[in-house]
């Protein structure tokens, strides 16, 4: 026979509920006798007189004496123990008809709720995302920053503290991410495999992810940096980072990285810890000269498409492959025939994005073959647009771009802006060729095509009505997974005779052989 | 631990766009949609300066020893005396008055009419105008009864002759007062001054005062926790309801009090006294909580709320890390139901020391423990349950040692984190009695407040990092 008791300091109980609660304690294995007390002069000595309590000790009225008798210590020390957990333990908070819940108001609340939570995604405006961040990196969790106007000022502790405290800072200005499977933000859904990303543009992310998934590869990660993590000032933290968790993790064998060219410090920093993953890499500077890239780990590109192929490639156990950059054969002859439409004064592409690493791809690959053209976004500023209403020889507009955004939802949602554009091209009697990407996935339209369709077909009268053709290329961003479905979205642009090409890079491709075909 | 969250299951808080946590969901994640709004009332650099306290080590450690000395506090009533020999430091022509610090010119009806009362209950001036005179002199020093540990509801007008509650905590050693309750009606802590106030007082005085310190020296102390605890079982919150608390008071004293030398006669008239005025406790229930938040002021770093109090004018907080700074904002309207031939027009805005029950926990806090309180804002229980839920999320834990039986014994939501109020926008709700606007007309009212967000924002801001 064993006897113990314990004193709870600071905590009050009814002397009914603690007669219910004896009751249970008498009834765990092993327990003959149990009271629960307040510790009162008067309850101590009715303890005494029963012979319960072994050491006497002093009244302290607000505090709880529990005393136990069992067959042997370990029972009658296990039955305290339960018995401080239950008293302890708040009520479930059920049951209460009728009672009204705040919901979480503060990441605080939200841990309060969820309290296994590793990740915050934060989609405030801009001016409040930073002080989020903050909290929730000093709680402890991992954060996705899709905000954008947050200054580098702000970004640049936030992911010094997150680094000290091995934890990812995504972003600023971050679109899209895809972490265990799960898209975040503006992101596709893509099958689970062994190619991990890292990508500081957020469309080059959507348009590398949704192409490894279209050419039967997958991803363990898709890990986003924002715009301004490789720029000197922040020296690529979280691009650096995510190289390292990558190399870590045991799920991934390729490696994948997505920029535009960083700063020539970041970038040095970067490669080197490309090439000491001891992991194949595949990396697209966009704009960079892949040989300055490549190595005997590292594999530099030029368009995202051939980011995509080398590292499924890779993940296959090949090769990373050969990209001439050349035209496809099945597409020479569909250039051909677009040709044969056009008229003697149909000269330029016209291209209207959404995304602006699309936007950007395109301006590099056209120049390469056309020259000039022009843009809101242009790679040189002597080729800025004067006025971005209004197209001049080749011109490639970023719809996405903050003078179009102001009071109105991005591109990728709101299809107003650039179905009027659509019509305003069409008008032109120089356009050959409107040149478009689509981005299906979370976070965009629910049908895209729906929405473009009535703008192509009006365009296309009208130009028929002016006699002319206007060629139509494009390419759609996004998986079958998705909830839009790549192929009803392609199958859809087809019917009303949209050219569609697997990837952007291929659809610039497509519309400089045509106009230079003429 | 970027590659542990690769090996665990996305669990993602989601806070702008509610989309994004819909989409999560569909992909087969887990995702907590907060309600967010921007904190600090929008205030970008405010809301900075609370980032940069949430979850910082030195807070964190400050406040679980500031929480921890405030939930062991053991107020014991020591016993009764005057003020001038009790409240230590306390010179003569200093009067104490509720709330943050404030001038004899900016002060409101209630508390003039208070001050101008005790004026002439000391005898310091033979009639009202020579009284508002001498005030307004700059010979009377003006003081907040919280500088002197003591507190004070209503105007909590404290003179140097009138009698205190002397409260001790056994824990730490720390000492609080509280002027004793003078009834309902025309009463100086409304503001009434006349004759029948002032004779009251010397009552109290001469023959109250004397017969409780009798009567509590008769009982070596008395233990203020556990009549609260009782008390919140039976229907009070200790703040705005302590029918029970009184009851409970009058049971200990009566029986002590018949053993003491006090004349026959003086018994039976305190003993009516006290029977007949449900709000007796009210004092020794704020005293007790003065007491125990004392016990966890001071911790450097530490962003525990320990007192709100207000002056009919403004409304001020003080934060345990901050010193002895106030933080104010101007002082809220109660919505309440008015005494009949009253209304909201007639109303002070919120006025007296009480709402240290709040801040201990227990009034507003513990609403859900006394739902004959919600009709005063014409809630129902469940309302007053969800009052006490929705202060879980701005207090640091929950005091063991007040269980409210309508939310299954848990412990009242205790120590509010001045963070907590600022991050979430929540303010701290307040049961409380309505002044008249004008001096020594008394009660109009009760009803509900909540205290100004304004006062948390200015604590958040205070560089106690």
């Amino acid at each position: 026979m064993a006897n113990s008791q314990r004193m709870i300091k600071n905590l009050y109980r009814d002397s009914v509920s603690l007669m219910q609660f004896s009751e249970k304690l008498r009834a765990l294995d092993g327990i003959q006798q149990a009271s629960a007390v307040m510790a009162t002069e008067n309850n101590i000595s009715l303890l005494v007189e029963a012979g319960l309590l072994a050491t006497i000790v002093p009244p302290s009225p607000n505090d709880l004496l529990i005393v136990v008798e069992g067959q042997d210590d370990s029972s009658v020390g296990g039955a305290l123990d339960q018995a401080e957990a239950m008293l302890k333990q708040k009520s479930a908070e059920t049951g209460e008809g009728g009672v009204r819940r705040v919901p979480p108001r503060s990441i605080e609340m939200g841990l309060d709720s969820m309290p296994a939570a590793n990740f915050a995604l934060i989609s405030t405006p801009g001016e409040y995302a930073a002080a989020e961040a903050r909290k929730a990196i000093q709680l402890g969790l991992n954060v996705m920053i899709f905000s954008d106007s947050v200054s580098m000022e702000e970004e640049i502790p936030l992911k010094q503290y997150a680094r000290e405290h091995d934890l990812l800072v995504m972003g600023p200005d971050c679109g899209t991410a895809i972490i265990n499977g799960i898209p975040l933000g503006f992101a596709n859904v893509v099958r689970r495999g062994d190619i991990g990303v890292v990508a500081a543009s957020g469309t080059g992310l959507q348009q590398v992810t949704s192409l490894i998934d279209r050419f039967g590869g997958g991803i363990t990660q898709a890990i986003g940096t924002g715009g301004h993590d490789l720029k000197s000032e922040v020296g690529g933290i979280t691009m650096l980072q995510g190289i390292a968790a990558l190399t870590a993790d045991p799920s991934t064998k390729v490696i994948l990285l997505v920029s535009k060219p960083p700063s020539p410090d970041v970038m040095k920093n970067v490669l080197e810890m490309a090439h000491q993953s001891g992991k194949p890499v595949v990396v697209d500077f966009i704009g960079a000269d892949p040989a300055s890239i490549t190595s005997d780990s590292v594999t530099g590109v030029r368009t995202l498409e051939d980011a995509a192929k080398a590292s499924v490639n890779l993940s296959l156990g090949k090769a990373s492959g050969h990209f001439t950059g050349s035209l496809p054969d099945q597409y020479i002859n569909v250039a051909k025939e677009c040709v044969a439409k056009l008229n003697a004064e149909q000269k330029y592409i016209r291209g209207l994005f959404s995304g602006g690493t699309f936007c950007y791809e395109t301006l590099l690959l056209l120049s390469e073959t056309l020259g000039i053209i022009y843009s809101n976004t242009p790679i040189k500023k002597e080729h800025k647009l004067e006025d971005v209403w209004k197209s001049r020889g080749h011109t490639a507009i970023d719809l996405g771009d903050d003078l179009f955004t102001q009071g109105r939802p991005h591109p990728m949602i709101d299809f107003r802006l650039r179905n009027e554009r659509i019509l305003q091209e069409a008008e032109d009697p120089n356009t050959a060729v409107i040149l478009l990407d689509v981005v299906l996935g979370y976070g965009s339209n629910m049908d895209p095509a729906g929405e473009l369709i009535p703008a192509i077909q009006q365009a296309q009268k009208i130009a028929a009505q002016a006699g002319r053709t206007v060629i139509f290329v494009g390419s759609v961003c996004g998986t079958d997974g998705d909830p839009q479905s790549l192929s009803r979205q392609e199958a859809l642009l087809r019917d009303v005779g949209v050219i569609l090409t697997e990837s952007n890079a291929q659809a610039a491709r497509l519309a400089a052989a045509i106009v230079n075909g003429r | 631990m970027v590659n542990k969250l690769f090996e665990q299951d996305l669990q993602v808080i989601n806070i702008g766009l509610s989309s994004f946590a819909d989409s999560i969901q569909q992909t087969g994640g887990k995702a907590t949609h907060l309600d967010w709004r921007p904190p600090a009332s929008g205030d970008r650099e405010i809301g900075m300066s609370l980032a940069l306290l949430v979850n910082a080590p030195e807070v964190e450690d400050a406040n679980r020893i500031a929480h921890e000395r405030f939930l062991s506090a053991q107020p014991i009533l020591m016993g009764v005396e005057q003020a001038r020999k009790a409240i230590p430091n306390l010179s003569e022509r200093t009067l104490l008055h509720a709330g943050p610090p404030i001038e004899w010119d900016r002060m409101c009806g209630p508390t003039l009419g208070a001050i101008i009362g005790a004026i002439l209950y000391e005898g310091w001036a033979g009639d009202q105008e020579s009284a508002r005179q001498l005030a307004a002199s700059g010979e009377i020093t003006f003081a907040p009864c919280h500088h002197f540990g003591a507190v004070g509801p209503m105007s909590g007008v404290i003179s140097p002759s009138m009698p205190v509650w002397i409260i001790k905590n056994q824990e730490r050693g720390n000492v609080s007062f509280s002027n004793l309750n003078e009834g309902l009606g025309k009463v100086l802590r409304f503001g009434a001054n006349d004759p029948s106030v002032l004779e009251r007082l010397k009552w109290m005085e001469t023959v109250l005062g004397p017969a409780m310190n009798a009567a509590v020296q008769q009982l070596g102390g008395i233990e203020l926790r556990s009549i609260i605890a009782q008390a919140l079982h039976m229907g009070d919150e200790c703040h705005n309801r302590n029918a029970a608390a009184s009851s409970l008071l009058f049971k200990k004293l009566t029986p002590a009090l018949l053993r003491t030398e006090v004349p026959q006669k003086d018994i039976a008239s305190v003993l009516e006294f006290i029977a007949g005025n449900d709000h007796f406790f009210l004092n020794l229930s704020m005293a007790c909580c003065k007491a125990m938040l004392d016990a966890g002021h001071g911790v450097e770093h530490s962003t525990l709320v320990t007192a709100m109090a207000r002056n009919g004018v403004e409304f001020g907080i003080r934060m345990s890390g901050a010193g002895n700074q106030w933080f104010t904002a101007p002082a809220p309207m109660v919505d309440g139901l008015f005494f009949p031939g009253y209304t909201s027009t007639d109303a002070a805005p919120d006025l007296g020391d009480s709402a240290i029950t709040e801040t201990a926990g227990i009034g507003g806090f513990a609403m859900g423990a006394a739902p004959a309180i919600v009709q005063f804002v014409g809630g129902t229980p469940q309302d007053a349950i969800a009052y006490t839920r929705e202060m879980y999320h701005i207090t640091m834990g929950s005091n063991g040692g007040f269980t409210l039986p309508p939310l299954n014994f848990d412990g009242a939501p205790a120590g509010i984190d001045a963070r907590k109020v600022v991050d979430t926008g929540i303010a701290p709700v307040i049961n409380t009695g309505i002044a008249h606007k004008d001096a020594g007309v008394g009660q109009v009212g009760a009803g509900i407040t909540h205290a100004p967000l304004e006062c948390f924002n200015k604590a958040v801001q205070s560089k106690i990092l």
